[in-house]
Protein backbone atom coordinates (compact mmCIF):
# COMPACT_ATOMS: atom_id res chain seq x y z
CA UNK A 1 0.00 0.00 0.00
CA UNK A 2 0.96 3.99 -0.52
CA UNK A 3 1.16 5.58 1.83
CA UNK A 4 -1.41 9.03 2.34
CA UNK A 5 0.53 11.64 1.21
CA UNK A 6 1.92 9.83 -1.63
CA UNK A 7 -1.79 8.68 -3.02
CA UNK A 8 -3.24 12.45 -2.19
CA UNK A 9 -0.31 13.97 -4.57
CA UNK A 10 -1.17 11.86 -6.74
CA UNK A 11 -4.62 12.02 -6.84
CA UNK A 12 -4.16 15.70 -7.35
CA UNK A 13 -1.54 15.35 -10.25
CA UNK A 14 -4.63 13.13 -12.13
CA UNK A 15 -6.82 15.71 -10.82
CA UNK A 16 -4.99 18.81 -12.72
CA UNK A 17 -4.28 16.48 -16.30
CA UNK A 18 -6.49 17.54 -18.91
CA UNK A 19 -7.61 13.87 -18.83
CA UNK A 20 -6.83 11.07 -16.52
CA UNK A 21 -4.47 8.86 -18.70
CA UNK A 22 -2.51 12.32 -19.22
CA UNK A 23 -0.96 11.55 -16.04
CA UNK A 24 -0.43 7.80 -16.31
CA UNK A 25 3.14 8.23 -17.07
CA UNK A 26 3.80 9.79 -14.05
CA UNK A 27 1.65 8.29 -12.06
CA UNK A 28 3.72 5.06 -13.10
CA UNK A 29 7.35 6.42 -12.09
CA UNK A 30 5.66 7.87 -8.42
CA UNK A 31 4.97 4.26 -7.69
CA UNK A 32 7.96 2.82 -8.98
CA UNK A 33 10.02 5.30 -7.05
CA UNK A 34 7.94 3.98 -3.92
CA UNK A 35 7.80 0.13 -4.62
CA UNK A 36 11.15 -0.21 -6.71
CA UNK A 37 9.16 -1.70 -9.71
CA UNK A 38 5.78 -1.96 -10.62
CA UNK A 39 4.39 -4.11 -8.81
CA UNK A 40 1.02 -6.53 -9.19
CA UNK A 41 -0.03 -4.16 -6.58
CA UNK A 42 1.31 -0.93 -7.56
CA UNK A 43 -0.38 -1.71 -11.03
CA UNK A 44 -3.71 -2.09 -9.40
CA UNK A 45 -3.27 1.30 -7.88
CA UNK A 46 -2.12 3.24 -10.81
CA UNK A 47 -5.63 1.78 -12.82
CA UNK A 48 -7.68 2.72 -9.69
CA UNK A 49 -5.83 6.08 -9.46
CA UNK A 50 -6.21 6.76 -13.25
CA UNK A 51 -9.56 5.13 -13.32
CA UNK A 52 -8.06 2.73 -16.30
CA UNK A 53 -8.36 -1.27 -16.14
CA UNK A 54 -5.15 -3.00 -14.67
CA UNK A 55 -4.97 -4.21 -18.96
CA UNK A 56 -4.95 -0.67 -20.23
CA UNK A 57 -2.23 0.50 -17.17
CA UNK A 58 -0.50 -2.67 -18.17
CA UNK A 59 -0.25 -1.66 -22.03
CA UNK A 60 1.45 1.38 -21.36
CA UNK A 61 3.78 -0.07 -18.78
CA UNK A 62 5.00 -2.72 -20.75
CA UNK A 63 5.76 -0.17 -23.53
CA UNK A 64 8.48 1.50 -21.71
CA UNK A 65 11.90 1.02 -21.57
CA UNK A 66 11.85 2.28 -17.60
CA UNK A 67 9.00 1.06 -16.18
CA UNK A 68 10.27 -2.60 -14.60
CA UNK A 69 7.37 -4.88 -14.64
CA UNK A 70 9.37 -7.24 -13.05
CA UNK A 71 11.83 -7.24 -9.84
CA UNK A 72 14.70 -5.05 -9.76
CA UNK A 73 18.06 -4.91 -6.95
CA UNK A 74 18.08 -2.02 -5.42
CA UNK A 75 19.80 0.03 -7.67
CA UNK A 76 19.65 -0.54 -11.53
CA UNK A 77 22.37 0.09 -13.59
CA UNK A 78 22.17 1.03 -16.61
CA UNK A 79 25.19 0.61 -19.56
CA UNK A 80 24.61 2.72 -22.72
CA UNK A 81 25.03 0.22 -25.68
CA UNK A 82 24.45 2.38 -28.35
CA UNK A 83 26.96 3.95 -31.23
CA UNK A 84 28.76 6.39 -29.76
CA UNK A 85 29.46 4.78 -26.86
CA UNK A 86 29.72 1.14 -28.47
CA UNK A 87 32.35 2.93 -30.65
CA UNK A 88 33.94 4.19 -27.32
CA UNK A 89 34.35 1.05 -25.08
CA UNK A 90 30.49 0.61 -24.08
CA UNK A 91 30.59 -3.44 -24.59
CA UNK A 92 33.90 -3.76 -22.88
CA UNK A 93 32.35 -1.73 -19.78
CA UNK A 94 28.83 -4.13 -19.50
CA UNK A 95 31.09 -6.95 -20.26
CA UNK A 96 33.59 -5.74 -17.10
CA UNK A 97 30.68 -4.81 -14.63
CA UNK A 98 28.81 -8.33 -15.37
CA UNK A 99 31.97 -10.00 -14.23
CA UNK A 100 32.67 -7.77 -11.36
CA UNK A 101 29.03 -8.41 -10.26
CA UNK A 102 30.01 -12.03 -11.29
CA UNK A 103 25.61 -11.87 -12.74
CA UNK A 104 24.55 -12.34 -16.75
CA UNK A 105 23.61 -8.58 -18.08
CA UNK A 106 20.03 -8.06 -17.65
CA UNK A 107 20.12 -10.25 -14.00
CA UNK A 108 20.53 -9.31 -10.41
CA UNK A 109 22.98 -9.31 -7.78
CA UNK A 110 21.99 -12.61 -5.20
CA UNK A 111 21.68 -10.14 -2.43
CA UNK A 112 19.61 -8.09 -4.40
CA UNK A 113 21.52 -5.04 -4.34
CA UNK A 114 22.36 -4.58 -8.10
CA UNK A 115 20.86 -5.43 -11.48
CA UNK A 116 22.72 -4.60 -14.45
CA UNK A 117 20.80 -3.77 -17.97
CA UNK A 118 21.68 -2.40 -21.15
CA UNK A 119 19.73 0.42 -21.96
CA UNK A 120 19.42 2.68 -25.34
CA UNK A 121 21.28 5.91 -26.06
CA UNK A 122 21.14 8.38 -22.87
CA UNK A 123 21.53 11.49 -25.02
CA UNK A 124 25.13 12.10 -23.55
CA UNK A 125 27.23 10.73 -26.50
CA UNK A 126 30.04 13.37 -26.41
CA UNK A 127 31.17 11.27 -22.71
CA UNK A 128 31.18 8.25 -23.80
CA UNK A 129 30.82 5.73 -22.28
CA UNK A 130 27.96 6.38 -20.38
CA UNK A 131 26.01 4.74 -17.59
CA UNK A 132 22.93 5.90 -15.15
CA UNK A 133 22.40 4.59 -11.79
CA UNK A 134 18.46 5.18 -11.13
CA UNK A 135 18.27 8.46 -12.69
CA UNK A 136 21.56 9.44 -12.01
CA UNK A 137 24.12 10.30 -14.95
CA UNK A 138 27.42 9.22 -15.72
CA UNK A 139 29.97 9.86 -18.51
CA UNK A 140 33.34 8.87 -19.62
CA UNK A 141 32.99 5.96 -17.73
CA UNK A 142 36.71 4.40 -17.20
CA UNK A 143 36.49 0.33 -16.07
CA UNK A 144 37.90 1.65 -12.49
CA UNK A 145 35.48 4.11 -12.19
CA UNK A 146 32.80 1.67 -13.16
CA UNK A 147 33.78 -0.50 -10.48
CA UNK A 148 34.07 2.10 -8.07
CA UNK A 149 30.77 3.05 -8.74
CA UNK A 150 29.53 -0.33 -7.94
CA UNK A 151 31.48 -0.62 -5.56
CA UNK A 152 29.64 1.70 -3.24
CA UNK A 153 26.42 0.45 -4.19
CA UNK A 154 27.43 -2.64 -3.29
CA UNK A 155 28.42 -1.24 0.16
CA UNK A 156 25.57 0.88 0.40
CA UNK A 157 23.40 -2.49 0.09
CA UNK A 158 26.31 -3.84 3.35
CA UNK A 159 24.50 -0.57 5.38
CA UNK A 160 27.54 1.87 4.55
CA UNK A 161 26.20 4.89 2.57
CA UNK A 162 27.27 5.10 -1.24
CA UNK A 163 28.85 8.21 -2.23
CA UNK A 164 26.97 9.24 -5.65
CA UNK B 1 30.92 32.22 -35.14
CA UNK B 2 27.79 34.33 -34.82
CA UNK B 3 26.19 32.31 -31.29
CA UNK B 4 22.55 32.56 -31.20
CA UNK B 5 21.53 29.43 -29.36
CA UNK B 6 24.74 29.31 -27.31
CA UNK B 7 25.14 33.04 -26.86
CA UNK B 8 24.94 32.42 -22.67
CA UNK B 9 26.83 29.36 -22.69
CA UNK B 10 29.22 29.01 -19.76
CA UNK B 11 30.13 25.66 -19.54
CA UNK B 12 28.71 23.67 -16.21
CA UNK B 13 26.23 25.71 -15.51
CA UNK B 14 22.24 27.52 -16.77
CA UNK B 15 21.62 30.41 -16.91
CA UNK B 16 19.83 32.27 -14.41
CA UNK B 17 16.85 33.82 -15.57
CA UNK B 18 17.46 37.56 -14.54
CA UNK B 19 20.61 37.67 -16.19
CA UNK B 20 18.43 36.37 -19.59
CA UNK B 21 16.42 39.00 -18.81
CA UNK B 22 19.21 41.24 -18.67
CA UNK B 23 20.61 40.62 -21.71
CA UNK B 24 17.54 41.26 -23.65
CA UNK B 25 15.68 38.06 -22.94
CA UNK B 26 11.68 37.86 -23.36
CA UNK B 27 12.92 41.48 -25.08
CA UNK B 28 11.49 39.36 -28.59
CA UNK B 29 8.04 38.24 -26.72
CA UNK B 30 7.77 41.93 -25.57
CA UNK B 31 8.32 43.17 -29.02
CA UNK B 32 6.03 40.70 -30.70
CA UNK B 33 3.06 41.63 -28.31
CA UNK B 34 3.12 45.28 -28.96
CA UNK B 35 4.25 45.79 -32.23
CA UNK B 36 3.41 42.52 -34.24
CA UNK B 37 -0.09 40.69 -35.34
CA UNK B 38 0.43 36.99 -34.95
CA UNK B 39 0.43 36.53 -38.64
CA UNK B 40 3.59 38.72 -38.61
CA UNK B 41 5.37 36.72 -36.22
CA UNK B 42 4.40 33.80 -38.39
CA UNK B 43 5.54 35.92 -41.85
CA UNK B 44 8.87 36.59 -40.45
CA UNK B 45 9.73 32.73 -39.14
CA UNK B 46 8.20 32.38 -43.63
CA UNK B 47 11.22 34.86 -44.77
CA UNK B 48 13.60 33.53 -42.36
CA UNK B 49 14.29 30.02 -43.74
CA UNK B 50 13.87 28.24 -40.61
CA UNK B 51 14.18 24.57 -41.24
CA UNK B 52 13.38 22.58 -38.63
CA UNK B 53 15.60 20.75 -36.87
CA UNK B 54 14.35 17.68 -35.39
CA UNK B 55 15.15 15.68 -38.10
CA UNK B 56 12.91 15.76 -41.13
CA UNK B 57 13.99 19.24 -41.88
CA UNK B 58 10.46 20.96 -43.02
CA UNK B 59 9.58 24.62 -43.36
CA UNK B 60 9.00 25.68 -39.66
CA UNK B 61 6.88 28.69 -41.53
CA UNK B 62 5.03 26.47 -43.62
CA UNK B 63 4.19 23.83 -40.69
CA UNK B 64 2.62 26.96 -38.89
CA UNK B 65 0.51 28.04 -41.94
CA UNK B 66 -1.52 24.38 -41.99
CA UNK B 67 -3.33 25.04 -38.80
CA UNK B 68 -6.65 26.37 -39.67
CA UNK B 69 -7.07 29.94 -38.19
CA UNK B 70 -10.52 30.32 -37.42
CA UNK B 71 -11.73 26.83 -35.81
CA UNK B 72 -13.23 26.94 -32.17
CA UNK B 73 -11.79 24.65 -29.60
CA UNK B 74 -8.51 24.93 -28.67
CA UNK B 75 -5.16 23.95 -30.33
CA UNK B 76 -1.84 22.94 -29.32
CA UNK B 77 2.25 23.37 -29.17
CA UNK B 78 4.11 20.75 -28.63
CA UNK B 79 8.12 20.78 -28.16
CA UNK B 80 9.70 17.58 -28.58
CA UNK B 81 12.39 16.92 -26.52
CA UNK B 82 12.41 13.52 -26.93
CA UNK B 83 15.63 13.14 -28.44
CA UNK B 84 16.76 9.60 -28.20
CA UNK B 85 18.40 9.52 -31.42
CA UNK B 86 21.91 7.93 -30.65
CA UNK B 87 24.98 10.14 -31.33
CA UNK B 88 22.27 13.04 -30.53
CA UNK B 89 22.50 15.38 -27.44
CA UNK B 90 22.01 18.86 -28.44
CA UNK B 91 18.50 19.45 -27.33
CA UNK B 92 19.64 18.21 -23.59
CA UNK B 93 23.33 20.89 -23.92
CA UNK B 94 20.54 23.92 -24.69
CA UNK B 95 18.20 23.08 -22.06
CA UNK B 96 20.98 22.57 -19.13
CA UNK B 97 22.40 25.89 -20.54
CA UNK B 98 19.62 27.71 -21.25
CA UNK B 99 15.90 26.91 -20.86
CA UNK B 100 14.69 30.30 -20.85
CA UNK B 101 15.16 31.02 -24.81
CA UNK B 102 13.40 28.12 -25.15
CA UNK B 103 10.42 29.19 -23.22
CA UNK B 104 10.11 32.87 -24.80
CA UNK B 105 10.46 30.81 -28.20
CA UNK B 106 7.49 28.48 -27.55
CA UNK B 107 5.84 31.97 -26.14
CA UNK B 108 6.31 33.74 -29.32
CA UNK B 109 5.17 30.21 -31.32
CA UNK B 110 2.28 30.01 -29.21
CA UNK B 111 1.02 33.59 -29.83
CA UNK B 112 1.66 33.38 -33.43
CA UNK B 113 -0.18 30.01 -33.69
CA UNK B 114 -3.05 31.33 -31.45
CA UNK B 115 -2.36 28.16 -28.87
CA UNK B 116 -3.05 29.12 -25.24
CA UNK B 117 -1.91 25.30 -23.49
CA UNK B 118 1.38 24.15 -24.62
CA UNK B 119 3.92 21.15 -23.66
CA UNK B 120 7.18 20.03 -23.59
CA UNK B 121 7.73 16.64 -24.13
CA UNK B 122 11.22 15.82 -22.21
CA UNK B 123 12.47 12.33 -22.71
CA UNK B 124 13.83 9.94 -19.92
CA UNK B 125 17.47 10.44 -18.12
CA UNK B 126 17.09 14.34 -19.03
CA UNK B 127 16.55 15.22 -15.20
CA UNK B 128 18.25 18.38 -15.15
CA UNK B 129 16.64 19.45 -18.21
CA UNK B 130 13.04 19.11 -17.07
CA UNK B 131 14.24 20.70 -13.56
CA UNK B 132 15.94 23.67 -15.11
CA UNK B 133 12.54 24.00 -17.36
CA UNK B 134 9.85 23.76 -14.33
CA UNK B 135 12.53 26.55 -12.63
CA UNK B 136 12.14 28.82 -15.36
CA UNK B 137 8.69 28.44 -16.27
CA UNK B 138 8.16 29.65 -12.80
CA UNK B 139 10.42 32.48 -13.46
CA UNK B 140 8.48 33.26 -16.26
CA UNK B 141 5.26 33.23 -14.59
CA UNK B 142 6.42 35.41 -11.89
CA UNK B 143 7.20 37.84 -14.36
CA UNK B 144 4.38 37.71 -16.40
CA UNK B 145 6.02 36.08 -19.63
CA UNK B 146 3.16 33.14 -18.71
CA UNK B 147 -0.11 33.29 -17.78
CA UNK B 148 -3.44 35.43 -18.45
CA UNK B 149 -3.01 37.94 -20.08
CA UNK B 150 0.69 38.07 -20.61
CA UNK B 151 2.39 42.05 -20.21
CA UNK B 152 -1.58 43.17 -20.29
CA UNK B 153 -1.88 41.54 -23.73
CA UNK B 154 -5.21 39.58 -24.38
CA UNK B 155 -2.62 36.77 -24.86
CA UNK B 156 -2.66 34.19 -22.27
CA UNK B 157 -0.41 30.75 -22.27
CA UNK B 158 0.23 27.51 -20.14
CA UNK B 159 3.23 25.62 -20.52
CA UNK B 160 3.39 22.13 -18.90
CA UNK B 161 6.12 19.44 -19.01
CA UNK B 162 5.43 16.10 -19.74
CA UNK B 163 8.58 13.84 -18.44
CA UNK B 164 8.57 10.49 -20.87
CA UNK B 165 9.84 6.84 -19.64
CA UNK B 166 11.97 5.68 -22.79
CA UNK B 167 11.62 5.15 -25.79
CA UNK B 168 12.81 5.93 -28.87
CA UNK B 169 9.27 5.92 -31.04
CA UNK B 170 7.80 8.93 -28.96
CA UNK B 171 10.13 11.07 -30.44
CA UNK B 172 7.86 10.54 -34.06
CA UNK B 173 5.15 13.04 -33.73
CA UNK B 174 2.40 11.22 -33.99
CA UNK B 175 3.39 8.64 -31.82
CA UNK B 176 4.39 11.28 -29.49
CA UNK B 177 0.79 12.86 -29.22
CA UNK B 178 -0.42 9.83 -28.17
CA UNK B 179 1.74 9.08 -25.22
CA UNK B 180 1.51 12.29 -24.31
CA UNK B 181 -2.58 11.54 -24.26
CA UNK B 182 -1.39 8.07 -22.04
CA UNK B 183 -2.20 6.06 -25.02
CA UNK B 184 0.45 3.25 -26.16
CA UNK B 185 2.72 5.09 -27.99
CA UNK B 186 2.29 3.72 -31.84
CA UNK B 187 2.42 5.95 -34.40
CA UNK B 188 -0.86 7.48 -36.06
CA UNK B 189 -2.08 6.80 -39.81
CA UNK B 190 -1.18 10.53 -41.80
CA UNK B 191 -3.58 12.10 -43.10
CA UNK B 192 -5.08 13.93 -41.15
CA UNK B 193 -2.01 15.40 -40.38
CA UNK B 194 -1.36 16.80 -36.10
CA UNK B 195 -1.52 20.63 -38.03
CA UNK B 196 -5.65 19.30 -38.59
CA UNK B 197 -6.23 16.47 -36.01
CA UNK B 198 -3.51 16.15 -33.38
CA UNK B 199 -3.50 16.07 -29.61
CA UNK B 200 -6.90 15.51 -28.27
CA UNK B 201 -7.88 16.07 -32.01
CA UNK B 202 -6.94 19.37 -31.96
CA UNK B 203 -5.07 20.89 -34.56
CA UNK B 204 -1.80 20.58 -33.45
CA UNK B 205 1.95 21.69 -34.07
CA UNK B 206 4.91 19.71 -33.09
CA UNK B 207 8.23 21.04 -33.48
CA UNK B 208 12.19 20.32 -31.94
CA UNK B 209 13.68 22.44 -28.93
CA UNK B 210 16.19 23.77 -31.45
CA UNK B 211 13.48 25.12 -33.99
CA UNK B 212 11.76 26.75 -31.66
CA UNK B 213 14.64 28.16 -29.41
CA UNK B 214 15.32 30.29 -32.72
CA UNK B 215 11.89 32.29 -33.02
CA UNK B 216 13.29 34.90 -30.23
CA UNK B 217 16.44 35.75 -32.39
CA UNK B 218 14.27 35.41 -35.77
CA UNK B 219 11.98 38.23 -34.10
CA UNK B 220 14.50 40.56 -32.57
CA UNK B 221 17.31 40.66 -35.51
CA UNK B 222 14.76 40.00 -38.23
CA UNK B 223 14.93 37.29 -40.78
CA UNK B 224 17.88 38.55 -43.36
CA UNK B 225 19.76 38.78 -40.14
CA UNK B 226 19.26 35.47 -38.91
CA UNK B 227 19.25 33.62 -42.02
CA UNK B 228 22.70 35.17 -43.00
CA UNK B 229 24.17 33.48 -39.97
CA UNK B 230 24.73 30.41 -42.17
CA UNK B 231 27.60 29.94 -43.58
CA UNK B 232 26.71 29.62 -47.44
CA UNK B 233 23.74 31.68 -49.04
CA UNK B 234 21.11 28.93 -49.61
CA UNK B 235 21.30 27.80 -45.91
CA UNK B 236 19.58 29.58 -42.98
CA UNK B 237 21.05 30.23 -39.57
CA UNK B 238 23.15 28.39 -37.38
CA UNK B 239 22.90 24.38 -36.73
CA UNK B 240 24.21 22.47 -33.11
CA UNK B 241 26.19 19.96 -34.15
CA UNK B 242 26.84 17.57 -31.66
CA UNK B 243 30.17 15.33 -31.85
CA UNK B 244 31.06 11.96 -30.73
CA UNK B 245 33.24 8.60 -31.65
CA UNK B 246 37.43 8.96 -32.35
CA UNK B 247 37.68 12.77 -32.92
CA UNK B 248 39.69 15.05 -30.43
CA UNK B 249 36.64 17.26 -29.12
CA UNK B 250 33.53 15.62 -28.33
CA UNK B 251 31.30 18.43 -28.08
CA UNK B 252 28.39 20.22 -29.27
CA UNK B 253 28.76 23.25 -31.21
CA UNK B 254 26.87 25.75 -32.60
CA UNK B 255 28.32 26.10 -36.55
CA UNK B 256 26.70 28.12 -39.74
CA UNK B 257 25.26 25.69 -41.94
CA UNK B 258 26.93 25.12 -44.72
CA UNK B 259 30.33 24.38 -43.33
CA UNK B 260 31.65 21.69 -44.81
CA UNK B 261 32.22 18.08 -43.12
CA UNK B 262 36.05 18.51 -43.32
CA UNK B 263 35.79 22.05 -42.01
CA UNK B 264 34.15 20.65 -39.02
CA UNK B 265 36.10 18.00 -38.12
CA UNK B 266 39.16 19.52 -38.63
CA UNK B 267 38.63 22.58 -37.18
CA UNK B 268 36.10 22.57 -33.82
CA UNK B 269 36.22 19.02 -33.48
CA UNK B 270 40.39 19.33 -33.73
CA UNK B 271 41.01 16.94 -35.57
CA UNK B 272 41.16 13.05 -35.14
CA UNK B 273 42.37 11.59 -31.87
CA UNK B 274 46.24 10.89 -32.25
CA UNK B 275 46.67 7.39 -34.00
CA UNK B 276 43.58 7.07 -35.48
CA UNK B 277 42.25 8.36 -39.32
CA UNK B 278 39.33 9.35 -40.77
CA UNK B 279 36.88 6.05 -42.19
CA UNK B 280 33.87 7.20 -42.02
CA UNK B 281 31.12 9.16 -40.04
CA UNK B 282 27.35 9.00 -39.77
CA UNK B 283 26.90 13.02 -40.64
CA UNK B 284 23.11 13.28 -38.89
CA UNK B 285 21.88 11.19 -36.00
CA UNK B 286 21.86 7.21 -36.13
CA UNK B 287 19.53 6.35 -38.96
CA UNK B 288 21.12 8.72 -41.88
CA UNK B 289 23.40 6.65 -44.47
CA UNK B 290 27.46 7.16 -43.66
CA UNK B 291 29.58 9.47 -45.27
CA UNK B 292 33.38 8.62 -45.88
CA UNK B 293 36.55 10.78 -47.00
CA UNK B 294 35.22 11.29 -50.30
CA UNK B 295 32.47 13.78 -48.69
CA UNK B 296 34.55 16.06 -47.02
CA UNK B 297 33.44 18.86 -49.04
CA UNK B 298 29.71 18.45 -48.85
CA UNK B 299 28.44 21.37 -46.97
CA UNK B 300 26.63 20.51 -43.98
CA UNK B 301 23.50 21.55 -44.65
CA UNK B 302 19.60 20.02 -45.53
CA UNK B 303 19.91 19.99 -49.08
CA UNK B 304 23.74 19.31 -50.22
CA UNK B 305 23.46 16.53 -47.93
CA UNK B 306 20.68 14.97 -49.19
CA UNK B 307 22.06 15.33 -52.49
CA UNK B 308 24.90 13.46 -51.24
CA UNK B 309 22.56 10.52 -50.54
CA UNK B 310 22.55 11.10 -46.81
CA UNK B 311 20.52 13.41 -44.45
CA UNK B 312 21.12 16.13 -42.02
CA UNK B 313 19.02 14.62 -39.27
CA UNK B 314 19.33 15.62 -36.18
CA UNK B 315 23.03 17.01 -36.85
CA UNK B 316 24.42 14.07 -34.35
CA UNK B 317 28.11 13.89 -36.27
CA UNK B 318 29.17 10.56 -34.93
CA UNK B 319 32.93 9.75 -36.61
CA UNK B 320 34.57 6.27 -37.17
CA UNK B 321 38.76 5.49 -37.60
CA UNK B 322 40.42 2.71 -39.44
CA UNK B 323 40.42 0.24 -36.38
CA UNK B 324 36.28 0.20 -36.69
CA UNK B 325 34.62 -2.35 -38.64
CA UNK B 326 31.71 -0.82 -40.65
CA UNK B 327 29.53 -3.93 -40.70
CA UNK B 328 29.97 -3.57 -36.84
CA UNK B 329 28.53 -0.40 -36.92
CA UNK B 330 25.59 -1.33 -38.92
CA UNK B 331 24.84 -4.31 -36.71
CA UNK B 332 24.75 -1.88 -33.47
CA UNK B 333 22.44 0.25 -35.24
CA UNK B 334 20.39 -2.15 -36.18
CA UNK B 335 20.48 -3.73 -32.89
CA UNK B 336 19.19 -0.29 -31.63
CA UNK B 337 16.16 0.35 -33.81
CA UNK B 338 15.10 -3.51 -33.77
CA UNK B 339 14.91 -3.06 -29.96
CA UNK B 340 12.81 0.09 -30.10
CA UNK B 341 10.29 -0.60 -32.83
CA UNK B 342 6.88 -0.39 -31.36
CA UNK B 343 5.70 -3.37 -32.81
CA UNK B 344 2.95 -1.75 -34.80
CA UNK B 345 3.48 -3.15 -38.26
CA UNK B 346 4.62 -6.27 -39.75
CA UNK B 347 7.70 -4.96 -42.09
CA UNK B 348 9.46 -3.41 -39.06
CA UNK B 349 8.73 -6.08 -36.35
CA UNK B 350 9.70 -9.09 -38.45
CA UNK B 351 11.96 -7.30 -41.33
CA UNK B 352 14.80 -5.28 -38.55
CA UNK B 353 15.52 -8.70 -36.22
CA UNK B 354 15.85 -10.37 -39.74
CA UNK B 355 18.44 -7.55 -41.17
CA UNK B 356 19.89 -8.23 -37.47
CA UNK B 357 20.15 -11.33 -37.79
CA UNK B 358 21.80 -11.35 -41.15
CA UNK B 359 24.19 -8.61 -40.29
CA UNK B 360 25.51 -11.04 -37.12
CA UNK B 361 25.76 -14.05 -39.37
CA UNK B 362 27.92 -11.92 -42.04
CA UNK B 363 29.89 -9.81 -38.71
CA UNK B 364 30.81 -13.45 -37.06
CA UNK B 365 32.02 -15.25 -40.38
CA UNK B 366 28.97 -16.76 -41.22
CA UNK B 367 27.78 -14.83 -43.95
CA UNK B 368 27.01 -16.23 -47.43
CA UNK B 369 27.06 -13.92 -51.09
CA UNK B 370 23.70 -14.14 -51.11
CA UNK B 371 22.88 -12.27 -48.20
CA UNK B 372 23.64 -8.62 -49.69
CA UNK B 373 21.08 -9.06 -51.75
CA UNK B 374 18.99 -9.98 -49.20
CA UNK B 375 20.28 -6.60 -46.99
CA UNK B 376 19.57 -4.52 -50.72
CA UNK B 377 16.07 -6.45 -50.83
CA UNK B 378 15.07 -4.91 -47.58
CA UNK B 379 16.70 -1.85 -48.30
CA UNK B 380 13.66 -1.13 -50.21
CA UNK B 381 11.25 -3.44 -48.78
CA UNK B 382 11.39 -1.01 -45.18
CA UNK B 383 9.99 1.73 -47.20
CA UNK B 384 6.99 0.04 -46.77
CA UNK B 385 5.89 0.06 -43.46
CA UNK B 386 3.95 2.02 -41.60
CA UNK B 387 6.38 5.17 -39.76
CA UNK B 388 9.72 6.71 -40.62
CA UNK B 389 11.38 4.70 -38.59
CA UNK B 390 11.68 1.46 -40.06
CA UNK B 391 13.43 3.10 -43.51
CA UNK B 392 15.62 5.23 -41.02
CA UNK B 393 17.06 2.36 -39.70
CA UNK B 394 17.91 0.94 -42.80
CA UNK B 395 19.41 3.79 -43.49
CA UNK B 396 23.05 2.72 -42.56
CA UNK B 397 22.70 -0.40 -43.84
CA UNK B 398 21.81 1.69 -47.37
CA UNK B 399 25.18 3.87 -46.70
CA UNK B 400 27.19 0.05 -45.92
CA UNK B 401 26.04 -1.46 -49.49
CA UNK B 402 26.64 1.97 -51.16
CA UNK B 403 30.04 3.05 -49.28
CA UNK B 404 31.92 -0.35 -47.98
CA UNK B 405 30.73 -3.43 -50.34
CA UNK B 406 34.05 -4.38 -50.08
CA UNK B 407 34.12 -5.13 -46.55
CA UNK B 408 31.03 -6.80 -46.64
CA UNK B 409 32.31 -9.08 -49.50
CA UNK B 410 35.47 -9.67 -47.31
CA UNK B 411 33.93 -10.78 -44.57
CA UNK B 412 32.21 -13.14 -46.51
CA UNK B 413 35.41 -14.26 -48.40
CA UNK B 414 37.27 -14.53 -45.05
CA UNK B 415 34.64 -16.25 -43.04
CA UNK B 416 35.78 -13.79 -40.34
CA UNK B 417 35.41 -10.14 -39.73
CA UNK B 418 38.98 -8.54 -40.83
CA UNK B 419 39.39 -6.05 -38.24
CA UNK B 420 37.96 -7.47 -34.80
CA UNK B 421 38.89 -11.47 -35.88
CA UNK B 422 37.34 -14.07 -35.18
CA UNK B 423 35.50 -12.49 -31.44
CA UNK B 424 32.53 -14.33 -31.16
CA UNK B 425 28.91 -11.56 -31.98
CA UNK B 426 26.30 -12.81 -29.15
CA UNK B 427 23.33 -12.76 -30.41
CA UNK B 428 22.17 -10.07 -28.14
CA UNK B 429 17.96 -9.65 -28.89
CA UNK B 430 18.05 -7.03 -26.67
C1 LIG C 1 11.36 7.34 -35.17
C2 LIG C 1 11.40 8.84 -35.10
C3 LIG C 1 11.94 9.47 -33.99
C4 LIG C 1 11.98 10.86 -33.91
N1 LIG C 1 12.51 11.44 -32.79
C5 LIG C 1 12.53 12.79 -32.71
C6 LIG C 1 13.06 13.43 -31.55
O1 LIG C 1 13.52 12.77 -30.62
N2 LIG C 1 13.05 14.78 -31.49
C7 LIG C 1 12.54 15.53 -32.52
O2 LIG C 1 12.51 16.75 -32.42
N3 LIG C 1 12.04 14.96 -33.62
C8 LIG C 1 12.01 13.62 -33.74
N4 LIG C 1 11.48 13.04 -34.85
C9 LIG C 1 10.89 13.92 -35.90
C10 LIG C 1 9.48 14.31 -35.52
O3 LIG C 1 8.57 13.34 -36.01
C11 LIG C 1 9.08 15.66 -36.07
O4 LIG C 1 9.35 15.68 -37.43
C12 LIG C 1 9.82 16.82 -35.44
O5 LIG C 1 9.69 16.80 -34.04
C13 LIG C 1 9.27 18.11 -35.96
O6 LIG C 1 9.98 19.19 -35.43
P1 LIG C 1 10.71 20.23 -36.38
O7 LIG C 1 9.77 20.54 -37.52
O8 LIG C 1 10.95 21.39 -35.51
O9 LIG C 1 11.94 19.56 -36.85
C14 LIG C 1 11.45 11.64 -34.97
C15 LIG C 1 10.93 11.01 -36.09
C16 LIG C 1 10.91 9.63 -36.17
C17 LIG C 1 10.33 8.99 -37.39
S1 LIG D 1 7.72 1.22 -38.78
FE1 LIG D 1 8.29 0.25 -36.83
S2 LIG D 1 8.15 1.91 -35.35
FE2 LIG D 1 6.97 2.56 -37.19
S3 LIG D 1 4.87 1.86 -36.81
FE3 LIG D 1 5.89 0.19 -37.88
S4 LIG D 1 6.61 -1.13 -36.17
FE4 LIG D 1 6.17 0.86 -35.29
S1 LIG E 1 25.25 6.51 -27.57
FE1 LIG E 1 25.57 6.25 -25.44
S2 LIG E 1 24.82 8.11 -24.66
FE2 LIG E 1 24.34 8.28 -26.78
Amino acid sequence: MIPAHLKTDLEQRVAAAVTNREAAVDVMKALQRHYGWLTDEALDEASQLLKMSPLQVEELATFYEMIYRRPVGRHVVHVCDSISCWASGGETLLESLANLLNIECGSTTPDGAVTLLPCSCLGNCGEAPCMMVGEKQYGRVTLEMGAEIVAALRNNSLGISATS
Amino acid sequence: MEQILFKHTRHGRCLPFDEYRSTGGFEALAKALSEMAPADVQQQVIDSGLRGRGGAGFPTGRKWSFVPRNLAGPRYLICNSDEMEPGTYKDRMLLERNPHLLIEGMALACYALGVQHAFIFVRHGYEQAAENLRHAIAAAHRSGFLGSNILGSTFSLELDVHQSAGRYICGEETALINALEGIRANPRAKPPFPAIKGLWGQPTVVNNVETLANIPAIITNGPLWWKNTAAIPEAAGTKLFCISGHVVNTDCFELPLGMTLGEIIDGPCGGMRPGSRFKACIPGGASTPFFTNAHRDVPMDFDPVAKAGSRLGTGGIIVFDQTTCMVAVTLNLIRFFARESCGWCTPCREGLPFVRHTLERIESGRGEAQDIDILREHVQMLNYAFCALAPGAMGPVEGLLNHFEDELLEHIAERRCPLTGDRAVADRTG
